[in-house]
């Protein structure tokens, strides 16, 4: 499958590269673009980033887990293409030059294509923006000066112009494309429905979405891909709809989009979407690939699980619904049939309750050791309702049944957590690991618990991010 | 001026554009091949056979090499010799390699190396310190002991005796850039070799070695470096030896990158450290009488193990004098990766001991940390106070084993048990019986104290955490004294190669690398300045074995005073020839020709630096000279632990200020304050970056940084996704950093100091104000063990609470 697109304001059409080609390796082999670094190849470190421009905006991509077929219509910038025509620096290359944002210089590309599309997007959130860029060197306090510095700068006109091509349509993208026979082993369609139909012939194919799983696949696990469908241009997966009684949330839909559609609904788990990943990886990432892989340490299935969420699957014409939790049956088994996908998540309206509490070594781009999400009303200083799930205490994200069972009925009280946390051990036999002890797991999930209720009192802070010298 | 002057990184402009070229950047001619090792799945045993046919039939393989294939087995250690290339046989480690695979490219090279049917008889793997122990598996033949004083006889009579031990974990480079090296084959057998190291010579040593031929065979270049930290000391040397291996076998060029999976599963890393203490002191905390027990975790191969844990040994005191002390060191070899080079070398654990000693005393005394450590420091030194021992010892040359890797820090070639000559007057001394004459902490603690409002702010914290039952904060202020040159004597020299062209442009070479600390913009600021010329005069130029020879790693933080010595010396050689002629021509002495604002002053007579340049040409004057320099005064016997090992010291303090967490674990660090002696800074922008960059390396590897290795020996924190390095976020959301306003007593480049590890030493700090956070929670001493992930934090609370 052919694919084009803008590489630093020039139309290039790529023929005959295998599906799995990564765009760093394309770059870095085919076209001498060498300022765009490999530091690790699986999405962690940054130093690979390149800024993504389409109809919907720019966006900070790691481009060793993205694949070229996913770019295709879009408009791509480099290291290379973040200063002028003429040379000239963009403001935020000049700053850090200035005010000595490099040491090494190997991490420097990624960081300035981050802060390249933070100041095009107009984010001053540094330390979010570039929690996905790793520096061993400088201990990042310069390159903050340096994205502070740039803030107020103009965006140059050879930045904004990957812009305006969308927005004068230039290229195609997504919904506008005329429809293309959805043929062959390496298929991107364009609609739900060529999906289901080319999905149902091919059940044995991998879905890309995101890549930001799969693409380790093919880096780190070296495996080839064949079948092959990518999603990403499928239009009618994406987008969050709020309707009479549930947030709808199409499979396609990012991680970045879900964080800003539930900051006001859902502040909490918007929070810990926050740190979910990292910009890039948020930005690539994808609700429905976060569940339908199953991992029993994705971030979003025990928030979505805490809020009762259902989960909407099709396999051909055929669409069907389950509570979401019932979908994660045991490691490495859901219940999905061949052929069959997600299609969206939908959340229930209700007040918000929620709190999210992801546990790692380190806060920023880390995996939860544990990640518990409590759902709990209290009417009356009785609760009446607890949901409780659990990502990284079992081999699925899982409910907390007895915990919630030892709540329910009960005066909100010290006691009744004390006694309802003690459970805990009930629910869950969790296992120790590089990233934590069963031991710390089991200790911290009751520690979870007492944490939501003191914040549910209001009368101590109990998170350190909050906390000021 | 251009010393002392905040010039940006002079590849700044390469790096933010991406035109800053490393190893994997440069443009392959066509038929380059891509190596890969398969590496072993099991961490000891013997090896029994390998098929490889499939590897040899996958797609893009133009050759697989065994030692059989290769006829040979280079080795690829710095000291020891006891680092084949690939297996010989028997097992070492999980991930040592087994076998190498040359493709025509990364990826297929990565592929075809997992195609391997390996048999394996495994045998029981030795990973811990206490399985090493048990094993008697080590390194020399039984400890290592330095002495000073009668400790036991101290410790018998003191007031006051406690008796523990700190653990501490090792800690991974994670340079951006992973190991890299490229090899172009030349005419009659020569072999060009771009390596990402720190060390060129070693790197051309060791592939003359391999392929049979004189070190004039092989030239290594270095542009640059995507950050080294140590692990580019001795690492790359098995990446150049095998592609330079290939290229003389194929005839083309070959390249080999490590992945940063394999990466981090074969190289090594910084040692872990188990500090057993027995402490004697006073009501005041004043120590009487200490012994430490060092256990080193070195891996299978010697590598750079001795001097790392000697210089833990050398920093057991850091600032505090200590009259009788008894250091024991352990060096034991387990089935692990080589533990190497890490920024500070052995100091930071050393450092770290006495650093939880302090602690610990003041907790049992319920005093404030700072005052205990006030109260062992050495004493100030007077201002003005002449440095010790004027005298530079005779050199006294070494008996050379043929095979001795000299340019290396694991060379031996000075254990001759010479005699020293230290005579250490008034002045107290070191526990290797070294005077310390240039302390400077008394004065640069307070002056911090009081810009960090420590004392209030202390109590600050004892407020707060009364008031709020779930979070607790804890601040601690703690010294670094660290000494600087290599302490294997004969490594503390350096050459350069100045040339001034006719139209007066210069071009500058020495033997130190760059891998981002900006050493290269340092050393042309100092040319820059001996010339009087503007930066941009002079030209920047790669590391190059053929300009200049032997030269000794860049490390042990002496890149700038070595070579900033040698280029001056360079710089001073031609420009006097240009002075004198300029002299003679207008009949005045060459002391008054003035060299400044990019001119020449002669008399009357004012010249561009141009025309100088031309007019010496013209008059056949060379305009090229090599510049040398050799550290004065340094003497060590690293046997008897006795004499100067240390050209001098450069001294920090910093006051960190923490949250914790009670019911998880997890922490933050608030506010960092840094006062930091550079001396009499070369660039003090640069100097301030390796501060900052230096003191959240520091921090990471006491918090975050967690390596785990499971019961079979495999390393399960192998990537980022794993091992987590200080994120943005990590750093502190208030950081002060400042230069200590003082020169060098001795006399260095400019009167400045060395700044690139002792920084590192900083972030003890963090450690210890975690551990005054978690002793919020109760009365009993914490015994926080580093690093302090979340888990670790929760475990000694919860201790804390429990008692």
């Amino acid at each position: 499958m052919d694919t084009s697109f803008l590489l630093n304001g020039e139309t290039v059409r790529i023929e005959g590269e295998p599906p799995t080609r990564t765009l760093l390796d394309w770059l870095r082999e085919r076209r001498g673009l060498t300022g765009t670094k490999e530091g690790c190849n699986e999405g962690d470190c940054g130093a690979c980033t390149v800024m993504v421009t389409d109809s919907h905006g720019a966006r900070a991509l790691n481009a060793c887990i993205l694949f070229l077929p996913q770019l295709d219509g879009k408009a791509i910038r480099t290291v290379e293409g973040m200063s002028g025509p003429d040379g000239a620096l963009h403001p935020v290359q000049a700053a850090m030059v200035d005010l000595h944002g490099s040491q090494c210089g190997f991490c420097t590309p990624g960081f300035v294509v981050s802060m390249v599309t933070a100041h095009t997007n107009g984010a001053t959130d540094h330390d979010t923006q570039l929690a996905g860029n790793l520096c061993r060197c400088t201990g990042y306090a310069p390159i903050i000066r340096a994205a502070k510095a740039a803030e107020a700068a103009t965006i140059p006109q050879w930045i904004a112009a990957d812009r305006a091509t969308f927005l004068t349509d230039a290229l195609t993208d997504g919904a506008e494309a005329p429809a293309q026979p959805v043929t062959g082993t390496v298929v991107a369609p364009q609609t739900t429905d060529a999906l289901a139909e080319w999905y149902m012939a091919h059940p044995d194919a991998t879905l890309i979405a995101g890549a930001t799983d799969v693409g380790l696949w093919v880096t780190k696990q070296l495996r080839d891909l064949d079948p092959v469908c990518f999603l990403g241009g499928i239009s009618d997966l994406k987008g969050v709809t709020i309707g009479a009684d549930a947030i709808h949330v199409g499979a396609m839909t990012s991680l970045t989009d879900l964080r800003l559609a539930l900051q006001d609904r859902h502040p909490s788990f918007a929070e810990m979407i926050r740190r979910y990943g990292s910009t890039q990886v948020r930005n690539a990432a994808t609700v429905g690939g976060n569940i339908a892989n199953g991992s029993p340490i994705g971030d979003s299935p025990p928030a979505l699980i805490a809020l009762g969420a259902t989960l909407h699957l099709r396999r051909g014409g055929e669409r069907r619904s389950l509570p979401l939790d019932e979908y994660f049956i045991a490691y490495g088994k859901q219940d999905r049939a061949p052929g069959e996908f997600v299609e969206a998540v939908s959340i229930p309206l209700q007040p918000d309750h929620l709190r999210c509490y992801k546990i790692s070594k380190r806060f920023d781009q880390d995996i939860s050791a544990l990640c518990g999400c409590f759902n709990i009303a209290v009417e009356d200083g009785t609760v009446r309702s607890a949901r409780i799930a659990f990502g990284g205490m079992a081999a699925t994200p899982k409910r907390a049944a007895h915990v919630e069972a030892a709540l329910i009925g009960q005066p909100w009280t010290e006691a009744t957590i004390a006694a309802a946390a003690a459970l805990f051990a009930t629910d869950y036999a969790p296992m120790s690991d590089m990233r934590a002890s069963a031991e710390y797991r089991l200790h911290s999930a009751e520690n979870l618990l007492h944490r939501y209720y003191l914040d549910s009192l209001g009368d101590t802070p109990t998170n350190v991010l909050e906390v000021t010298p | 001026m251009s010393v002392g002057t905040a010039h940006p990184h002079d590849a700044a402009r390469l790096h933010v554009t991406g035109q800053a070229r490393y190893v994997d950047d440069q443009p392959l001619p066509a038929n380059c091949l891509h190596l890969a090792f398969g590496l072993s799945p099991v961490a000891a045993g013997r090896l029994i056979a390998m098929d490889l046919s499939a590897v040899r039939r996958a797609p893009g393989v133009v050759a697989v090499y065994t030692p059989a294939d290769l006829g040979c087995n280079p080795d690829c250690s710095p000291s020891n010799h006891d680092e084949p290339l690939l297996c010989d046989g028997t097992i070492h480690y999980l991930g040592q390699q087994l076998f190498l695979v040359a493709a025509t490219s990364h990826l297929a090279a990565r592929r075809a190396a997992r195609l391997a049917q390996v048999e394996v008889e495994e045998t029981p793997a030795l990973l811990t310190i206490d399985q090493a122990l048990a094993a008697n598996s080590r390194f020399e033949d039984g400890p290592r002991i330095y002495c000073k004083g009668e400790a036991d006889r101290a410790l018998a009579a003191a007031a006051h005796r406690l008796q523990d031990s700190v653990t501490m974990g090792g800690q991974e480079h994670f340079y951006l850039e992973g190991q890299a090296a490229l090899a172009l084959p030349q005419e009659g057998g020569d072999m060009v070799v771009s390596s990402s190291t720190q060390h060129p010579t070693e790197i051309q040593h060791k592939v003359a070695e391999a392929l049979s031929v004189p070190m004039h065979a092989v030239r290594v270049e270095t542009r640059r470096m995507g950050g080294g930290f140590g692990g580019k000391e001795s690492q790359g040397n098995a990446l150049a030896i095998a592609c330079a291996l290939v290229a003389a076998r194929t005839g083309r060029p070959a390249k080999m990158r490590y992945d940063r999976d394999d990466d981090m599963m074969i190289t090594g890393k910084r040692h872990d450290f188990r500090i057993g203490y027995d402490v004697g002191f006073d009501a005041d905390g004043r120590i009487s009488g200490i012994t430490f027990d060092h256990y080193a975790r070195c891996g299978w191969s010697m590598d750079l193990s001795l001097p790392v844990a000697d210089r833990a040994m050398l920093h057991a005191d850091n600032a505090y004098h200590l009259t009788d002390i008894t250091i024991t060191s352990h060096r034991l070899k387990t089935n692990t990766q080589s533990a190497t080079a890490y920024r500070g070398f052995g100091g930071p654990q050393g450092m770290l001991g006495i650093e939880v000693v302090m602690d610990r005393i003041a907790h049992h005394l319920g005093l404030d940390p700072l005052a205990v450590r006030r109260v062992n420091y050495y004493d100030e030194a007077a201002p003005g106070t002449a440095p010790h021992s004027a005298e530079d010892p005779a050199p006294v040359v070494a008996p050379v084993d043929a095979n001795t890797d000299l340019t290396s820090r694991g060379a031996t070639a000075t254990e001759d048990g010479r005699p020293t000559s230290v005579t250490a007057g008034a002045a107290q001394t070191t526990p290797y019986h070294m005077p310390v004459t240039d302390f400077i902490l008394n004065s640069l603690t307070d002056a911090l104290a009081t810009r960090c409002d420590y004392a209030a702010r202390r109590k600050a914290v004892a407020d707060w955490n009364a008031a709020h039952p779930v979070l607790k904060k804890g601040i601690a202020l703690t010294p670094v004294k660290f000494g600087i040159s290599f302490t294997l004597t004969h490594l503390n020299q350096a050459g350069a190669l100045v040339h001034v062209y006719q139209d007066g442009s210069i071009h500058m070479n020495h033997g130190g690398t760059e891998m981002g600390q900006g050493l290269f913009q340092k050393v042309a600021q100092v040319a820059a300045a001996r010339f009087g010329v503007p930066l941009s005069m002079i030209k920047i130029t790669a590391t190059d074995t053929a300009k200049v020879p032997n030269t000794s790693a860049t490390a042990a933080s002496s890149g700038s005073d070595l070579n900033g010595m040698a280029v001056k010396a360079a710089c001073d050689t031609i420009r006097d020839r240009i002075a004198t002629l300029l002299a003679d021509l207008n009949q005045i002495a060459a002391a008054e020709v003035r060299f400044e604002d990019g001119a020449v002053h002669a008399g009357g007579k004012t010249y561009s630096f141009a025309e100088a340049a031309e007019l010496a040409y013209m008059n056949r004057i060379s305009l090229s000279a090599t510049g040398y320099y050799r550290t004065p005064k340094v003497e060590w016997d690293r046997i008897k632990g006795r004499g100067r090992p240390f050209f001098y010291f450069a001294y920090g303090a910093a006051c960190t200020e923490v949250v914790i967490d009670t019911l998880t674990g997890e922490n933050r660090i608030l506010r960092t304050d840094i006062l930091h002696d550079a001396g009499e800074s070369l660039n003090p922008a640069l100097d301030i970056g390796q501060i900052e960059g230096g003191y959240v390396q520091g921090a990471g590897w006491l918090t975050t940084e967690e390596l785990v290795w499971d019961d079979k020996g495999r390393l399960r924190t192998h990537a980022p996704s794993t091992y987590k390095i200080p994120a943005c976020s990590d750093r502190p959301a208030v950081f002060n950093v400042d230069l200590w306003d003082g020169r060098n007593t001795e006399d260095t480049i400019y009167r400045s100091k060395a700044v690139g590890e002792p920084p590192f030493m900083l972030g003890i700090s963090a450690l210890s104000a975690l551990t005054d956070a978690v002793a919020a929670c109760g009365t009993v001493w914490p015994s926080l063990d580093a690093p302090a992930t979340p888990e670790a934090v929760l475990a000694a609370v919860r201790r804390v609470q429990a008692a």
